[in-house]
């Protein structure tokens, strides 16, 4: 629908466009709006998928011609956004239209220049605003800018001279806020897209705050060329950050509970089309099948020997899973057919018939196309995990962490880091101790992260007012090869848990 | 081995982190023919560590075990020698991510210290980035690019040895990201914008003053940068335990109302539970109260 040749054409058409080879790949050069010739990815394009932002609130879309976005209560289209470059700032204009912001800082204007010493003489008494709610409707229906609108407010403060500087600061800022229609296009990213789930839908996403997401992309070691097995249940923010950390390059794993994997985050980062290659999945009702070693997924296809429940679960994973690969060949079929139809020379009543019956088998053909794909797709996954020897696992799920990294942790290899996200404590000391019993894991952390945000401003510097109560916790280790263990003195490689304090209590 | 790149078995010339239990782990080079001492006895590079698969146990000379483990980023901010003070992962984990580093992206850091934060973003930028990494310090700076090489992640860095206040990152136009983590960087700020892409890139300061952070901020709104936001983190590190809670003796019921006709039955009370035992996560007695303000800025659009 929105690939990217589509769009790289319309660009081709109309401007100039080289590959220029760089030490290490490709890159497309195309000239931006502005005339300036630079790396395609830096400029906007119809189809993308793009970040919103305003303020600090964020909003992740796809750009589409003639498709009216809503955002912080305005709409607008994002027409006129295509060309321009990642980062550009637009001011709503009438007809929700974009208009490129030209003027870079056409900051606070500078009539300011009254102010009082302290607040002795400001009375809360709602009357200091001498436009009514109705006269700024007014204004803006004669289109008059945000800016306008805050400097008429300024004048008509009847209150405004006597605050003291910073307070106006801040009364322009704030009123700028409410009034200012000026949002900036930005490239998605894990930074922006945690941000955003995290302010807009925390729900979604476990509650997974963003510097406890860092935590789990650092702790376990998510770097390009590895093999990670992801089970997350955070609408794919978790898959799509990993994803971004491997670059494209290694393999990725995805375990999915029930019909088929969650990504709607993970689409919202807009990877290039080779990133999606190198994503697999695996159900997690066949990972007992997989460890046991009685998975077939010749017997996949078939459909017949899993029951109709798992036949059902089946067919939405499959379509779910349909990867965008998929749905072009759909289309590619859909397109061939017409053309083959208009070359044959048959009666029209045996034609329909006859067309008909061809759309039977096609529809037939297809099915058995996207089962044979499926199959494909599955024992490719299950190959990658029967070598049971993968990098990393992240697991960030609503479901109870025990089990399904006493499970996951069967598929890595020795020497590798795992990290598990749970919004609550108390799961995670309970995987703690398990662990601990079953052994063949080593530098086993929970932890938490404290985050404070800062005003940093001159005389007026301290903590932001409000902060984060909790971001959720991480359980993280490292596994070993313990095939070997039955020799050797050493009881544990670490201290047992401290039970003589125990006693201490008791006694 | 590298720190960019995993293998499955000790090779010669790897750097192994040998875990010795409970947070004690050191480094070592793997030589053919070399020993080392540890607590639990020799162990020979040779017969011991060569050709086995990391993770795995190995007997010392005196019985005892340790693991030895494939090096990451993470170990080695654990084990490297300190020439300066460093950065840790749960820092070294928002900086990356708040930079939105990733395969391919073009760093510049400044100081390179004792190289724990280098690590950690060659690791992430691998196998297409590349990291500028500017340290005043001589020795410090020599040890550095001695480091990276024995860490086969020399491809992927360039060290200079200059002071970046004065001088710069010896680039242009070529940062996706700008690390400082100097005394003074409000004087780095300008040099930082002119490494970075014209279109744009992120930037964070570390500094443990709140001072340096205010003339910072001041240094990085009058340069143009905007979404200016500082932040801490701290890491709560927990003690998984089982704890015992005694219970308290109430003494006997109320003696008028035990049933006469069974007179032993309520008396004197033996409770069968004396204490309830329970799993708890215990915060540590002390823990880090402060490493550093992280100040992030992005550079706009010119």
């Amino acid at each position: 629908l929105f690939n990217r040749e589509a769009s790289s054409n319309t660009c081709d058409g109309s401007r100039l466009t080289k590959r220029v080879l760089s030490s290490q790949y490709f890159s497309v050069f195309a000239m931006a709006n502005n005339g300036e010739l630079v790396d395609e990815r830096f400029i906007i394009k119809d189809g993308d998928f793009v970040v919103l932002q305003r303020g600090d609130v964020y909003k992740a879309v796809q750009i589409q011609k003639k498709r009216k976005v809503i955002f912080e209560k305005q709409w607008f289209f994002l027409d006129n956004a295509v060309g321009e470059l990642y980062g550009s700032t637009f001011e709503v204009a009438s007809g929700g239209s974009l208009q490129p912001r030209k003027s870079k800082h056409p900051e606070i204007p500078a009539e300011v220049k009254e102010s009082g010493m302290d607040n002795r003489n400001i009375v809360d008494d709602g009357r200091s605003q001498k436009l009514t709610r109705d006269d700024i409707e007014t204004l803006k229906e004669q289109g008059l800018k945000g800016q306008e609108i805050v400097q008429q407010l300024v004048e008509n403060s009847t209150t405004f001279r006597d605050k003291t500087e910073f307070a106006q600061e801040k009364y322009i800022k704030k009123k700028k806020k409410k009034y200012e229609n000026i949002i900036t296009i930005l490239k998605p990213s894990t930074r922006i897209l945690a941000l955003m789930y995290h302010g807009r839908e925390p729900g979604k996403i476990c509650h997974l705050r963003y510097d406890t997401l860092a935590q789990m992309l650092t702790l376990g070691n998510i770097h390009a060329g590895s093999k990670v097995i992801v089970f997350e249940t955070c609408a794919g923010l978790v898959l799509g950050a990993v994803m971004e950390r491997m670059g494209g390059y290694g393999s990725v794993i995805q375990m999915y509970p029930g019909g088929g994997p969650t990504r709607a985050a993970t689409d919202s980062f807009g990877f290039p089309e080779h990133f999606h290659r190198t994503l697999h999945e695996f159900p997690l009702c066949k990972v007992k099948a997989l460890l046991a070693g009685t998975l077939s997924p010749d017997e996949e296809g078939k459909d017949s020997v899993d029951g109709p429940a798992a036949e059902h679960l089946d067919t939405t994973a499959g379509q779910l899973a349909s990867s965008a690969n998929e749905q072009r060949k759909e289309r590619d079929a859909e397109d061939s057919s017409p053309e083959g139809m208009e070359s044959s020379s048959v009666e029209p009543e045996d034609r329909d018939k006859e067309e008909r019956e061809r759309r039977k088998e096609n529809k037939a053909q297809e099915k058995k196309v996207k089962m044979e794909e499926k199959r494909k797709k599955l024992s490719a996954a299950a190959a990658l995990l029967q070598g049971r020897n993968a990098d990393g696992l992240v697991v960030a799920s609503r479901f109870h962490p025990c089990p399904v990294l006493l499970t996951l942790l069967r598929f890595v290899a020795p020497s590798r880091p795992f990290v598990v996200y749970c919004q609550y404590r108390e799961p995670l000391i309970e995987c703690y101790s398990k662990l601990r019993e079953q052994g063949g894991v080593i530098n086993l952390r929970l932890s938490e992260t404290w985050l404070r945000h800062y005003q940093v401003l001159p005389n007026r510097t301290h903590p932001v007012l409000l902060m984060s109560g909790g971001g959720g916790y991480i359980l993280s280790g490292t596994t070993i090869d313990d095939s070997a263990s039955a020799s050797g003195p050493q009881k544990a490689e670490e201290p047992a848990p401290k039970r003589i304090k125990l006693q201490e209590t008791v006694a | 081995m590298s720190f960019v790149e995993y293998s499955e078995l000790i090779q010669e010339g790897d750097v192994a982190i040998i875990f010795l239990g409970h947070d004690s782990m050191f480094p070592l080079m793997v030589q053919s023919g070399a020993q080392t001492q540890t607590r639990y006895g020799v162990i020979r590079h040779s017969t011991d560590l060569i050709g086995r698969r990391y993770g795995s146990k190995v007997t010392c000379s005196k019985g005892g075990w340790v693991y030895v483990l494939h090096p990451t980023p993470e170990l080695w901010t654990l084990n490297l020698p300190h020439r300066t003070q460093i950065l840790y992962a749960t820092d070294i984990a928002n900086i990356t991510m708040m930079l939105e580093l990733k395969p391919g992206s073009v760093v510049c850091e400044s100081g390179t210290g004792s190289g724990s934060l280098s690590h950690a973003m060659l690791r992430t930028i691998a196998p297409t980035g590349h990291l500028y990494t500017v340290e005043f310090h001589q020795q410090r700076a020599e040890k550095a690019t001695e480091e990276f090489r024995e860490h086969k992640v020399d491809h992927l860095v360039t060290v200079l040895n200059q002071d970046v206040c004065k001088d710069g990152f010896g680039v242009t136009g070529v940062a996706d990201a700008v690390f400082l983590d100097i005394p003074s960087p409000w004087e780095a700020v300008g040099h930082a914008k002119s490494a970075m892409k014209r279109q744009g890139g992120r930037l964070c300061s570390f500094s443990p003053c709140i001072e340096q952070v205010q003339r910072t901020c001041a240094a990085l709104a009058e340069h143009g940068f905007g979404e200016i936001c500082t932040l801490e983190v701290l890491l709560r590190l927990y003690d998984v335990r089982a704890v015992s809670l005694p219970l308290p003796d109430f003494g006997p019921d109320d003696p008028s109302r035990t049933d006469p006709g069974v007179p032993d039955r309520a008396g004197p009370s033996v409770p069968t539970n004396t204490a309830v035992t329970c799993r708890t996560a215990i915060a540590p007695r002390e823990m880090a109260g402060h490493t550093g303000y992280l100040t992030f800025a992005s550079k706009s659009l010119v």
